[in-house]
Formats: structure tokens, C-alpha cells, sequence
């Protein structure tokens, strides 16, 4: 099963807005939609999008501030012609808390 | 042998098994019936009505005493249950009495969640449950206030039922949008609205911090930014749990709920429960649909029937009192997922389809839901509805007939709202002028002059023609705004206006947006035409801004920001320059430039530094230089006069006057000025949004010039004698760009499309006009003119922003 860790309130993250997880392989970024979802992806694609906590959020996708290149929050693939996918982490919401799958976190701190 | 039967808890699902059971086998069990509340099954869901005063407690009460002794029901009312010996079958109540069961059945519904913040226990705060509940919010009257904690359906029932009996209600949600999980954002906009109109205040994304008291009894909310919402009651209304306590405590399997088998039956098989207190296969319950399912197959199994309860689709048809809502499905957006809406403004409408595979996955409504069942037949049964795509959105009665009219919001207008401002024209004059016979465009400008002028209200006639007209009139194709709208630029900034529309969602309502929550295309078009619409009014919203705009500082492309400050005319101090290079020194920056604008920049600086970074050069007098924004840049000038052999004016003095007028303001897109002290024009005036020349006669001010792609001079506007006329004509040119240009088009693009003649007309041939657009900019400047930096350094705005949520670099491994 899934295990998951607490990274903060449900009222941290503006609607439409993002904040980032800092990991030690790297930035991860918590959106928050319109629709009240809450989702987990990779801040950068190396070479490619990112830093995307800083993009236009809107539906369930974000678009890139460098490229406008746009993504699907939920599958973090490329929209369109653009062809990329960043990567994406199990999170859920219990009791107004953010809970961010601890693989997302923990695997690589243990890796170290 | 009659086998004994024990039931704990009146409630809803107890009392349709009951039923089931008396109208199967009337004499197959004897029955006793504890309830914790001192009556017995009541239509729960009736509630509201009576809280409103619509329905009295009479009128909602399901089993009445006279039933139960019909048919033999033994009535412990007021008692809770206090025990249950499973060994030895028995139960036991508050006072010790000990009843022997052959079958016992739980139906202990839900208890209200109640947010363990300081000051809950307090006297007046309340859940909405039971009668109890709904009596003391019945106690409210016009003199009282109440706040709801929770935006949900239950909270909004509870704040419209005591609205209509005139209380002051303020309703605090934690999400931005009410009933975020049954709606989308734009539906909550429309139940906002109505809820507004009701008088009720509606607090969304607002995170309550504790509860104050005086006296042991409730005294206001307080948030977490400090505000006070003074209360004579509070209620809170923020879910519900199962409540298994009891069951629990005897040690039935029990997760979220009491587990049952599909035979309703617990991991006990002489113990069955039904209702709110249930797991069945991982769900639990919050509706009486499926909890009359249970209660049903309940009874066939306690009369060994065989009997299973499957889970169904559950659409809710929401009733929050005088609004009208339905959702059903899933509706978030999705890769694989397209969205049909269907707006109408005028009566308040709104519609929106999820499709999937060409199946509707997901259905939204508000304001006329009479086709909602249709919906929901049609999402239940996974219908392909390839055939009706074009038309499915307007229900059962337009498949196969005519779509709805596209040009809704303009149809929508009353006949007074102007249309054209630059002639003062209504959409009842325009109409007059096509029914005396004006029926082409150029028709309509001659005989009434709507469009004649600047020609940013031709789409807007257009459309007139074409409702006026009807299918006599051809449409021309126009170059909308985005993917998500039918209209151009210029029609929303003027229906802005007209129709007064002061939010995103709202436009997006009004004007019949086409995708559920607009797109970064035109969001921060939309979000700069409200900003210069209603200045003063609050309605910037930073998530439909680019990232520069919306942290402050421009996004390197390695991800770091620069950092640009504000040199009123390029003139610095041996202080300032003192403060840039601490900060430089402090904060490690790579790289510090002379920038194009005569300022300096520094970059390299990584994002959570900004706050501190800007705090250091706020201490030294100095404010953001804007150099990220849709709006002032700079106003380079020369050293005219004060050092120049050839100065005629004091180019550096009029610089500064102008950029401490103007900075702070936002625009269509970029503004860049410069004065020059005579025509050898160092500052390079003549290829500025706008230049200023100084002259021995006075001042030449020259516009629309561009030195990017595209390399234009500037052309002559006017030539004025005095400094503070050169002021003057500069704001007021510079408001006129904003308040005409489309987002994104510089000045010189804008003036290729209403004719530098135009602009004289407004300008030089207008004084007053001319006087009241520099007045306008004036106006607006009042609230534009913060220091963006000081209020993130010293003053915590978006500190979201600047901030992780979480950090796990430095734990150590768990
Ligand atoms: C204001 C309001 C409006 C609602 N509107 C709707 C609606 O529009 N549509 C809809 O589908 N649903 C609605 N609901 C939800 C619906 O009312 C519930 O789903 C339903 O009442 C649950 O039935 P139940 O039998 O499980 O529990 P309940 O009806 O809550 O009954 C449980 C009973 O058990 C008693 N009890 C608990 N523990 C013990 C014990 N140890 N001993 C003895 N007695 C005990 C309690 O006192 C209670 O009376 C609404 C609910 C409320 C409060
Ligand atoms: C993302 C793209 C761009 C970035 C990051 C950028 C950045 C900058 C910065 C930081 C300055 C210094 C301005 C100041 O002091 O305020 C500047 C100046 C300037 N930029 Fe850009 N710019 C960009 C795009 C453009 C474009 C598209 C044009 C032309 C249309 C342009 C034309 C200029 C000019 C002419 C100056 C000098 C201003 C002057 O001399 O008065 N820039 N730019
Ligand atoms: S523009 Fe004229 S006044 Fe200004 S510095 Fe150049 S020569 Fe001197
Ligand atoms: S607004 Fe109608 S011509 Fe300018």
C-alpha cells in the first residue's frame, strides 16, 4: 500500500496556483485547480519545460512560462504537437491535509 | 417462535427496513427501537424546509407514535445504547436494563465532524443534524448573526434557510469555490452570485483559525489573516463520519464504516447494519438513494430471503433552497477528455457535458436543470452520442432541431448600454438606425455613426446587425480573442463596461466562454481589461498573470530571476549605487548589467532570496523598476539643460516628473519613454512608445515608435509649451492606449489600427477629453502606485510564492 507523508494545509496552495516540494533528486511541484484537485509532478523536464510551479494554470493542465509548451497535470504528458512527459506523484487530500506519496520522496533520499 | 429484533438508531435506513419488514412478514419479529434523539424517524432531509419556514416538524415526522404501536414496534425513545454483550445477546441501554436479541441492526447514521480548533466546545457552536440543531438556527432573527462554517451543500442549506428568516449570515468556505466537490468553478460562480443576492456574504479560500468566546459562549471566528466575523451562533458543517463507535467498541469489523457483506450483514452474522454507519466494498454512504437500497435488501435478509445490494451511479440533483443545481459523474478536465458548455447569460444558465470515448462521463448544470435526468440516463448507460454531438448540449428537445443562438451576450444587452463610446451610441439607437432601413455596416455608421470613429466597436455592431437582421445578414469572420470565446478583443473590453463585470468567472459566464475556465491565452488578457476597467476595485487576480508579472522580477532561463530597480530618469545616487552593490556582494549575484532602460540590473538570483534581496534596496529608497511588466518601463533621458551645451529644456527633470506620474501602471503591453534636451536627441526619443523632444519653443511629443522586430520612428502627436502640458498629454496618451489597445499589441501596432488621426482627435482636438483621460489615469495610478517589492519584503503579500511547501533535502533519510 501506499504510503503517504503530510507536506501541508489544502489552504497553502492558492487556487490555480503551485508550490514546490523540495526533494533531494529535485523540485517537486504541488498544483491546486480550479476543480478543488491537487496534483504532484516533476518541476522541470530536463531540457525541455520547467520550471513549471511558475506556469499558467488552468483546466487540469499547466502551461510552461519558457516554452508555452502545456501539460496534463494528471498524465504529465505534452499536449499538442509538443511531445514530452514530466513525471508525475501519487497525492491525496484527508481532513483539509496534502498527503504526497513517500516514494516520491523517500526512495531517493534511501538510494543515497 | 416471534424472534426478537433490536434496532438501534430511528434514522432514515432503520425506518424503510422497518417498513420492508412490517409490509413482508408483519408478525415474523417483535420489535424494540432505540433512538439517541427523543422522537422518532423524521425526514431528515426535510430539515431545511423547516428551517426556512416552509414545512413545519409536524408535517416531516415519517412514523408518527400511532404507527409504531400499530404494529407493535416497542419504542425506546431518547435512549442511546450503551452496550452490547455479543456472548450472551444482549443489549444494554443507558439505565441498565439488559433485552435479550435473536437479530440486532445497526443504523447509527453519521455524527457531524467538528474541526478540533480552539474554542469548538464553546456554547452556540453548533452541527447540522438533527431537530435540535435546526431549532436553535430557527431562534435567529434579523437581529442576530451567524456565521456557517463550510461551503458544502449542508452549510449553504443551513445559511439560505436562515437568511430567509432575515439573520446575517456570513459563510466561510476553505476551497476557493463553493461546493467544490460537486461543481465547477464556474457553477459556483453562478451559486455565489445567488446566494450574494440573498444577502448572504460568502467567504471562499478562507481558513478559520479558532473560535473566540466570551463568557463560555461563542463570540465571533476568527481567520488566519486575523479578520473578525462577529457571531451570535456558529455552525459548522464540514462533513460527516460514520459513527461506529458503539460498534466498535463490541468489536465488529469496522474500517471507515461498520463492514457489511452484500447481505447487509456485519462480521457478525446475527448483526446487520444499514445506513450512514456502513462500509459496504470500500464506499460509504452520504445519501438516502443507497440507504434504502441497503434497508430493502436488509429486510429480505433478516426473513431469509436471498436479497444483494449493489451500488449504483449516484447524480445528485442538488436543492440548495431557491437555486437549482445538478452534477452527476466525474468532471474534472482530462487528457482524453473534451468539455461541451453551453452559457446563458441572460437567464443565468450554465451547462456543461464531460466527454469520454464519445460517452458523457460527467454533467454540471445550474440554473435550469430540467434535462438532468436525461443526462443522467444517458451517462448511466454509457450512450454513444457521436450522432447528437452538435446539438446534445441543448437537451432532448433540440436533437434534431436548431442550435442555439451564438451572439446570446450581446442579445442579452439591454437597449441603453452603450456600445460605442466614442459617439455615445446605444444598442437601441443602433437598432433604430438598421429597422429605418440600415441594413449593412457602413449603413449603420453612416446614418448613426456607431463605428465611425475608432472602429474597436465594429464587432459589436456587427453582432446587433446580425440579432437585429437575423439570418438576412451574413456574419464576417472575426479574429476572436481565443480558442475559448467567440468574440474579438475589443467586444469584451467594451461588454466589460457595459455589463459591468468585475471577475474572471464572471466574464467568462456572461460572455458565454466556451471552455470551463478559459485558457493562458485569455486569462491574462481578461485579467489586465478588469484591472483597467475598475481600478480600485480589487479584481487583479495573479494566477492569470505571466510569471514575471506575477512574482516580480524577470525568470532567467536558467530559472533564476533578475532584479531591476526603479531609477526615476536614469538619475542614480552614490547611496543607491552603494545599496546595489551590498545586495550584489550579500546575496552572491553573477552577473550585474547596465541595462538599455539606464538602470542597473542584477542577475542571477534565486527565487526565495527575492523577498530579502528586495528588502535590502527598499531600505536604501529604492522600489521595483517594473522592467518585468505589461506596463511602465522607463523614461531614459539626457542631461539636458543642468549640463548640456545644447539643452533648450531640462529633459532629466521632466523625465523624472513623468516616470514618478506613470510607474506602477499596467498595460496592453510594454510602455517605454525617453526625453531628449534638444533634437540631437541622446535618449533616443524617436524610436519610444512615446519621445519627448525639447525645443526652445517648448516640447515635441512623438509617438508610436519601436526599436524591437519591427523598427519604426515615431511620428509627431502635438507640440505643447509648457512642462506640465508635455505631462498632461503624455498621461493622457498613454491611458488612451490603455484603455483601447488589445492585450499584447504595443502602441505603434494599436495606432495602425485606429489611424494616428484618431488619436489627435482625442487628444489635440479634444482638450476636455483630453483633460479627462489624463484625469482617468490619475485616478487609477491611486491604486496602482504600491511598490510591488515592499509589500512582498516587508509585508508578506504572496509569500506562497517565495516559499517551498515542503523541504526534504536536508532530513535525513527515514
Ligand atoms: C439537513 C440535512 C439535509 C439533507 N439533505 C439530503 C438530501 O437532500 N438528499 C439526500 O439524499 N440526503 C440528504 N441528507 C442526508 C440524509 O438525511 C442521510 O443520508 C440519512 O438521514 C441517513 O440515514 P441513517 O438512517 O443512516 O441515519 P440517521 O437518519 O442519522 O439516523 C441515525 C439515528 O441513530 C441514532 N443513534 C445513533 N447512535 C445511537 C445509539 N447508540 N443508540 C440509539 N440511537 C442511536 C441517532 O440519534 C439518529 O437519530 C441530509 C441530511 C441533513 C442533516
Ligand atoms: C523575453 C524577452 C525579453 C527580455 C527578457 C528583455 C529584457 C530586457 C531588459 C531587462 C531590459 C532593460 C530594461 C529596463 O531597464 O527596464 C531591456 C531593454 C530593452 N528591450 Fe528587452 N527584453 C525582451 C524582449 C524585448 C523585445 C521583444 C523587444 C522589442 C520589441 C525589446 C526591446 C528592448 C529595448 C529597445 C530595450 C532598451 C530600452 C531602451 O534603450 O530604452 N526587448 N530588455
Ligand atoms: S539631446 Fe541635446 S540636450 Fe540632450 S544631451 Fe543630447 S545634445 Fe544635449
Ligand atoms: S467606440 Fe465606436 S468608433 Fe470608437
Amino acid at each position: 500500500m501506499t504510503d503517504f507523508i503530510d507536506i501541508g494545509s489544502v489552504t497553502d496552495i492558492p487556487v490555480q496556483g503551485a508550490r514546490l516540494v523540495r526533494t533531494q533528486h529535485g523540485d517537486i511541484a504541488i498544483f491546486h485547480t480550479a476543480s478543488g484537485k491537487f496534483y504532484a509532478v516533476d518541476e522541470y523536464l530536463p531540457g525541455k519545460a520547467g520550471p513549471l510551479s511558475n506556469g499558467i494554470q488552468h483546466g487540469e493542465k499547466v502551461t510552461d512560462p519558457m516554452r508555452n509548451w502545456v501539460f496534463d497535470l494528471a498524465t504529465g504528458e505534452a499536449q499538442g504537437a509538443d511531445e514530452g512527459c514530466v513525471g508525475t506523484y501519487e497525492m491525496k487530500v484527508e481532513e483539509g491535509r496534502l498527503l504526497l506519496s513517500r516514494d516520491a520522496i523517500a526512495n531517493q533520499v534511501a538510494a543515497e | 417462535m416471534t424472534q426478537k429484533l433490536i434496532i438501534i438508531g430511528a434514522g432514515m435506513a432503520t425506518g424503510r427496513a422497518l417498513e420492508q419488514l412490517i409490509e413482508t412478514a408483519p408478525d415474523a419479529y417483535d420489535v424494540t427501537l432505540f433512538n439517541a434523539e427523543p422522537r422518532g424517524n423524521y425526514n431528515r432531509i426535510m430539515l431545511s424546509p423547516v428551517l426556512s419556514g416552509d414545512k413545519t416538524y409536524a408535517e416531516i415526522v415519517t412514523h408518527s407514535a400511532e404507527w409504531y404501536e400499530e404494529n407493535g414496534v416497542t419504542c425506546r425513545f431518547g435512549e442511546r445504547v450503551a452496550n452490547v454483550d455479543r456472548d450472551r445477546k444482549v443489549v444494554v441501554a443507558e439505565n441498565g436494563d439488559e433485552l435479550p436479541y435473536d437479530k440486532l441492526m445497526f443504523g447509527t447514521g453519521s455524527n457531524p465532524f467538528i474541526i478540533p480548533m480552539p474554542g469548538h466546545d464553546l456554547d452556540g457552536v453548533i452541527a447540522y443534524r438533527d431537530l435540535e440543531d435546526t431549532e436553535l438556527m430557527m431562534s435567529m432573527g434579523d437581529s442576530n448573526k451567524v456565521v456557517v462554517i463550510g461551503g458544502g451543500l449542508l452549510g449553504l442549506e443551513a445559511a439560505a434557510g436562515m437568511a430567509a428568516r432575515g439573520v446575517d449570515v456570513t459563510v466561510v468556505h476553505i476551497m476557493g469555490h463553493l461546493m467544490e466537490r460537486q461543481l465547477d468553478e464556474a457553477a459556483g460562480y453562478l451559486l455565489r452570485k445567488a446566494l450574494v443576492d440573498k444577502g448572504i456574504t460568502v467567504r471562499c479560500q478562507a481558513n478559520s483559525k479558532q473560535i473566540l468566546g466570551e463568557n463560555g459562549k461563542v463570540r465571533a471566528l476568527q481567520l488566519d489573516d486575523g479578520t473578525e466575523l462577529p457571531c451570535d451562533l456558529l455552525v459548522m458543517a464540514v462533513g460527516i463520519r460514520p459513527n461506529v463507535k458503539l460498534a466498535q467498541d463490541i468489536g465488529l469489523a469496522v474500517g471507515k464504516g461498520i463492514h457489511v457483506d452484500d447481505q447487509m450483514l456485519t462480521s457478525d452474522p446475527d448483526i446487520l447494519a444499514v445506513g450512514e454507519c456502513v462500509e459496504h466494498d470500500g464506499a460509504i454512504f452520504g445519501l438516502v438513494a443507497p440507504l434504502y437500497d441497503q434497508a430493502k435488501v436488509a429486510a429480505k435478509t433478516l426473513l431469509d430471503e436471498p436479497a444483494t445490494f449493489v451500488q449504483k451511479e449516484i447524480s445528485t440533483k442538488l436543492k440548495v433552497t431557491g437555486c437549482d443545481l445538478f452534477s452527476a459523474g466525474d468532471f474534472a478536465e482530462g487528457e482524453d477528455r473534451e468539455d461541451i458548455v453551453f452559457r446563458d447569460p441572460a437567464r443565468g444558465v450554465y451547462r456543461r457535458l464531460v466527454l469520454q470515448n464519445n460517452t458523457i462521463i460527467g454533467a454540471v448544470m445550474y440554473g435550469d436543470t430540467a434535462d438532468s435526468n436525461w443526462f443522467f440516463g444517458l451517462i448511466k448507460d454509457a450512450t454513444d452520442v457521436s450522432d447528437m454531438r452538435e446539438t446534445l448540449i441543448f437537451g432532448p428537445a433540440y436533437q434534431g432541431g436548431t442550435p442555439m443562438d451564438p451572439l446570446a451576450a450581446v442579445a442579452a444587452l439591454p437597449d441603453d448600454a452603450e456600445i460605442c463610446g466614442c459617439n455615445g451610441i446605444s444598442k437601441g439607437q443602433i437598432v433604430a438606425a438598421i429597422n429605418a432601413g440600415a441594413d449593412t455596416l457602413d449603413a449603420v455608421k453612416a446614418t448613426s455613426k456607431a463605428g465611425s470613429s475608432c472602429g474597436s466597436c465594429v464587432g459589436l455592431v456587427t453582432q446587433v446587425l446580425g440579432i437585429t437582421l437575423g439570418d438576412d445578414f451574413k456574419m464576417p469572420e472575426i479574429e476572436t480573442i481565443c480558442k475559448c470565446s467567440d468574440l474579438s478583443h475589443d467586444d469584451v473590453r467594451k461588454l466589460i463596461i457595459a455589463k459591468e463585470l468585475k471577475s474572471i468567472p464572471q466574464i467568462m459566464q456572461e460572455l458565454d466562454w466556451t471552455s470551463p475556465g478559459g485558457c493562458h491565452v485569455c486569462r491574462p488578457a481578461l485579467n489586465y481589461y478588469l484591472v483597467c476597467a475598475w481600478p480600485g476595485e480589487e479584481v487583479d487576480d495573479g494566477k492569470s498573470r505571466f510569471i514575471n508579472e506575477r512574482v516580480h522580477a524577470n525568470i532567467q532561463k536558467d530559472g533564476t530571476y533578475s532584479v531591476v530597480p526603479r531609477m526615476l530618469g536614469g538619475i542614480t545616487t552614490p547611496d543607491e549605487l552603494r545599496a546595489i552593490a551590498d545586495a550584489a556582494d550579500k546575496f552572491n549575484v553573477p552577473t550585474v548589467k547596465v541595462t538599455g532602460g539606464q538602470r542597473i540590473d542584477l542577475l542571477g538570483i534565486k527565487k526565495e532570496d527575492l523577498p530579502a534581496i528586495w528588502y535590502d534596496l527598499g531600505e536604501a529608497g529604492m522600489m521595483s523598476g517594473q522592467a518585468y511588466a505589461k506596463g511602465l518601463r522607463t523614461v531614459k533621458t539626457c542631461v539636458g539643460t543642468d549640463h548640456c551645451r545644447f539643452g533648450t529644456q531640462d529633459s532629466t527633470g521632466l523625465g523624472i516628473k513623468i516616470e514618478s506620474a506613470m510607474w506602477g501602471a499596467w498595460s496592453p503591453h510594454k510602455f517605454k519613454l525617453a526625453v531628449s534636451g534638444c533634437p540631437r536627441n541622446c535618449a533616443e526619443s524617436t524610436c519610444k512608445d512615446l519621445g519627448i523632444i525639447c525645443v526652445d519653443s517648448g516640447y515635441q511629443i512623438l509617438v508610436g515608435g519601436a526599436a524591437g522586430l519591427d523598427l519604426l520612428e515615431a511620428e509627431m502627436l502635438v507640440t505643447v509649451a509648457t512642462e506640465q502640458e508635455a505631462i498632461d498629454v503624455s498621461c493622457a496618451f498613454y491611458q488612451l492606449y490603455r484603455e483601447g489597445a488589445q492585450y499584447l499589441h504595443r502602441p505603434y501596432k494599436w495606432i495602425a489600427k485606429v489611424g494616428l488621426d484618431w488619436v489627435k482627435e482625442q487628444i489635440v482636438d479634444d482638450p476636455e477629453n483630453c483633460a479627462a483621460l489624463a484625469e482617468r489615469f490619475r485616478y487609477s495610478q491611486q491604486f496602482y502606485q504600491v511598490d510591488p517589492w515592499a509589500e512582498r519584503a516587508r509585508k508578506g503579500v504572496d509569500a506562497h510564492e517565495f516559499t517551498p511547501l515542503a523541504d526534504f533535502t536536508k532530513v535525513a533519510a527515514e
